[in-house]
């Protein structure tokens, strides 16, 4: 399975979540397959899907997941330790960990190689690491959501991708109808 | 009031209830009393960018954020300042240590310092010197702005202004 064979898994359970997406095909996919209101958009800035999770996470009281890829959470390695550090039990971060940088032409990561994000993450102190194969995917996120503690969740997958459109909706429009949606639940 | 005590409590009075910082030393006060406030998050981040994301977040939680950060960190943000904090039009007031001013012992702090008003203005974020413990005064009204216009900005403090509002607090 590659990443967009996983996003279609998750559908049925992220599509009434509040999801902060990863820059480029992640965020692409997910907005061609099921586009919602509660679904934030990153158009740039590399790295910070887990960041901008987590920050909405401590602000409000909703469940929140940040769909993350191995790439983005290389170059934004500070942002375990402060996740472990400020327990957010209704953050899930989701690493799509396909060993490459899939938005770029798919060049391997150190993920694909010798390095293990769940044995970093545990290594940061983040308590519920799950590493899980990409069939597992939507039971882990289903099972973490039920849970209602904080989890970090690696999915390992293949590299690959499908043709999709780019987003052209304007960015302050994916902000303003996502902070709407916030407010609903809040 | 100390001047660290002021700076918090217009952060307070303008409901500002998420900060981020990374440190430095002329920020350790005021660093120290956003943390013991029962009104604000204080969520210490690794990175400057990093922190932006965490402010960004919540932001859209429906929290007023503010990052706390040196000057240095301005060659660090340059992206996610364009492509995520005014490319989505969030507010982000940034309470900057300027170090390589006037007074700086450390040599290399002043590499960063002779390019930092440069690269706000390149960026076309509005920018307050605070030079003099007076300046001080101004902070109130530059974090109303900050909110109204929803724009990332800078409040630069040099080491004039930390050390002569310290010297007037060991006065008095």
């Amino acid at each position: 399975m590659i990443r967009s064979d996983i996003l279609k898994t998750l559908i049925p359970v992220i599509s009434d979540k509040l999801v902060v997406c990863n820059i480029g095909l992640p965020s692409q996919e997910l907005h061609m397959l099921d586009d919602q209101p509660s679904n934030f958009y990153m158009l740039g800035t590399m790295g910070l899907s887990s960041s901008i999770g987590l920050g909405l996470a401590l602000a409000q009281k909703d469940q929140v997941i940040a769909i993350d890829g191995d790439g983005s959470v290389l170059t934004n390695f500070g942002t375990l330790p402060t996740i472990a550090n400020n327990v957010a039990d209704n953050f899930i971060l989701l690493i799509i960990d396909n060993g490459s940088y899939g938005s770029t032409g798919d060049q391997p990561t150190y993920a694909g190689k010798k390095t293990s994000l769940a044995a970093v993450a545990k290594a940061c102190g983040c308590d519920n690491v799950v590493e899980c194969r990409a069939e597992q995917t939507a039971d882990a996120l289903q099972a973490a959501l039920e849970s209602h503690k904080m989890t970090i969740i690696v999915s390992k997958c293949e590299s690959g991708n499908i043709p999709v459109p780019v987003i052209t909706m304007d960015p302050v429009v994916i902000a303003h109808r996502f902070m709407n949606e916030v407010k609903t639940r809040n | 009031m100390s001047i660290n005590n002021r700076i918090l409590s217009d952060f307070e009075n303008n409901n500002v209830e998420f900060i981020t910082t990374v440190p430095c030393k002329q920020l350790a006060g005021v660093i120290d009393v956003i943390d013991n406030s029962e009104k604000i998050f204080h969520i210490p981040s690794n990175k400057e960018d990093e922190g932006m994301g965490l402010c960004a977040g919540a932001y859209m939680g429906g929290k007023r954020s503010a990052i706390i950060m040196q000057n240095t960190a301005i060659g660090v943000t340059i992206n996610t300042l364009a492509t995520l904090i005014q490319y989505y039009h969030f507010p982000l007031p940034m309470l900057i240590s300027y170090r390589g001013e006037l007074g700086e012992p450390v040599a290399c702090q002043v590499e960063m310092a002779i390019h930092t008003k440069a690269l706000l203005q390149q960026m076309n974020i509005p920018t307050y010197h605070f030079h003099h413990p007076d300046d001080v005064q101004e902070f109130d009204a530059i974090l109303k702005h900050t909110f109204m216009c929803n724009k990332p900005t800078a409040i630069l403090t040099d080491a004039s202004f930390w050390n002569k509002a310290n010297n007037q607090e060991g006065a008095a």
